[in-house]
């Protein structure tokens, strides 16, 4: 069986973005891989080194800078590394549809997919990738078995967590109590230049990828304005009950 | 056409996010059907029904629906798409499981998470972790919104009851099967909809010291929540968490122990309407934010609180 995971480039997770000339200004910012598909890629190569997954395949859609994402990945184990090419805004349900079209040529049987990217914090993709293949999906995942022809996951949801068996081929997204990525030594860095990476582009795949929603505007909420200290426990209880607060 | 709301519950009760995300799907202009599908609901459909600005209640009672797996969930919602113009899901784990799926066989984008609807076709959400507020405008066809439910009212009770259309269950997947699940010990009220959240950090050192902070909770009736770094370090169970990739709340008090404020646990918490933030850092960002703050350490300072409140009635 082939894992697939997709990667995705985002803004840093300790960069705090600004607005700028009515944009989110991007420029000269750290740029890594969103954290949670770095656990997909995590997991993604335990099942590899457990003989449950025989290669790990990542892809990346965006700009050629996700090349050194796609490096990233490959460095942690993944195997190789294929980059779909575009420029601009492009939105969860078209990243969906290119995914699919590499999911019809590579054939996975799981796709390992982050629950969410932390810059647009959609969360549509992997279920969307499900939806167009027909698959099962989990979101969520805290665990995951895999046996032959399914799998066994457990999911974090708002009331506790919650325990799936999924027909194999599934989407399942990862949540962070799945694993810890490891560090990534400077020889498998190394390596990793070595590892092949596919370039396509969304033109080749046939998919349009034209954005459907209009962003309007784009500002930073308002600041909450900074409070006072209180000096005892007893102060602090005095001050919230004269506030009506309690 | 109609709004289509995904009701949110657990075969008994109704969830306050769909109560919520009913007034969402006011502002969209049409009229309103809650979908409750489920096993053995007919209460929840009762309590929907009940809720002011809802015309009818979709009941569909089907053991296919006992729980909420996304896969059939999504593909009944696709069955009704003919009765619907917009469907709006809350942005629970269950939500925002079964939209996408929703949104991609219609061929038709998501808006994730709203927080305001400015015109039917138009709303806000948080990007970046709420670092940005982005206003969006869906093109001309179906809407599939998840609804931010801190960010609503809550629809309040009809005078009259609104009818009740039993549906028959859709097509069955056959994709996954339910096995078990394991709900939160948590005692008191539910996070999200707490007037008061006392909510923990890795800067209480123990899970005891957790245990106390879950007992100061209990004398002010309030819900227990956790930064994620808490969680991670096994103090709190995954459905305390609080930030960008857990729960947000909105309480009317928010009392953080230990919780430095990285700017994905802030984003869950600001708009709660007084925060009181306790730390031995004063340099943590928490007090930023903070209306109160007081610097000091927690293992002396939780025992003080716990007495405090005894001393003042809070049982």
């Amino acid at each position: 069986m082939n894992v697939m995971v997709p990667v995705k480039r985002v803004v840093d997770y300790n960069v705090r973005v600004r607005i700028k000339a009515a944009a989110v200004d991007l420029a000269n910012i750290k740029m890594s891989m969103n954290p949670f598909d770095e656990i997909a890629v995590e997991e993604a190569v335990r099942l590899k080194e457990k003989g449950k997954a025989d290669e790990v395949v990542v892809v990346s859609v965006g700009p050629r800078d996700c090349i050194e994402t796609l490096r990233t990945a490959l460095a942690m184990g993944a195997d190789r590394g294929i980059l779909v090419a575009c420029d601009g805004a492009i939105e969860p349900l078209a990243v969906a549809k290119l995914l699919k079209a590499v999911c019809d040529t590579e054939k996975p049987g799981l796709v390992l997919a982050g629950k969410q990217a932390i810059d647009d914090d959609c969360g549509q993709t992997g279920p969307m990738l499900a939806a167009l293949n027909g698959w099962a999906q989990a979101t969520r995942a805290r665990s995951l078995e895999i046996d032959g022809t399914s799998a066994r996951i457990e999911r974090e949801t708002d009331r506790g967590t919650e325990s799936l068996t999924l027909r194999l081929p599934a989407v399942v997204t990862t949540d962070l109590r799945l694993n810890e990525p490891r560090y990534i030594s400077l020889p498998n860095k190394m390596k990793a230049r070595q590892k092949p990476i596919a370039e396509t582009t969304a033109a080749e795949l046939g998919v349009d990828i034209t954005p459907r929603l209009t962003v309007l505007d784009v500002a930073e909420p308002a600041p909450r304005a900074a409070g006072i200290k209180v000096k005892s426990v007893g102060e602090l209880f005095d001050r919230l009950h004269a506030a009506g607060a309690l | 056409m109609t709004s289509l709301v995904v009701a949110e519950h657990d075969n008994r009760i109704l969830a306050d996010a769909t109560a919520r995300t009913i007034t969402a799907a006011r502002a969209l202009g049409q009229p309103v059907e809650v979908l409750v599908a489920g096993h053995g609901c007919q209460a929840v459909a009762d309590a929907a029904a009940g809720l002011d600005g809802v015309d009818t209640v979709l009941l569909c009672d089907d053991p296919l629906y006992a729980h909420p797996l996304a896969e059939p969930f999504a593909a009944l919602i696709l069955s009704l798409a003919e009765r619907w113009d917009a469907v709006l899901a809350p942005a629970t784990s269950h939500g925002k499981a079964v939209l996408p799926r929703v949104a991609a066989l219609l061929d038709v984008p998501q808006i994730s998470e709203i927080t305001k609807v400015l015109a039917p076709d138009t709303f806000e959400r948080p990007v970046y972790a709420g670092s940005v507020m982005a206003t969006v405008k869906a093109p001309a066809g179906k809407l599939a919104i998840t609804v931010r439910p801190t960010a609503f009212a809550a629809a309040g009770a009809a005078p009259a009851p609104a009818p009740i259309l039993s549906l028959p269950a859709g097509p069955d997947p056959g994709l996954s099967a339910f096995a078990g699940e394991t709900l939160s010990q948590a005692a008191g009220p539910e996070l999200t909809s707490s007037k008061v959240v006392v909510a923990g950090g890795r800067g209480l050192g123990t899970a005891d010291n957790f245990q106390l902070l879950a007992h100061i909770a209990g004398r002010l009736n309030a819900a227990v929540g956790a930064s994620r770094a808490a969680v991670d370090a096994g103090f709190a169970a995954n459905d305390c968490q609080i930030g960008q990739t857990g729960k947000v709340v909105a309480p009317e008090l928010y009392i953080a122990l230990g919780i430095s404020g990285a700017l994905q646990h802030l984003c869950g918490i600001k708009d709660a309407k007084t925060i009181v933030a306790i730390n031995k850092d004063d340099e943590a960002p928490i007090f930023q934010v903070a209306d109160l703050g007081l610097v000091a350490d927690l293992f002396q300072v939780l025992p003080e609180i716990d007495a405090e409140l005894a001393r003042r009635g809070y049982n």
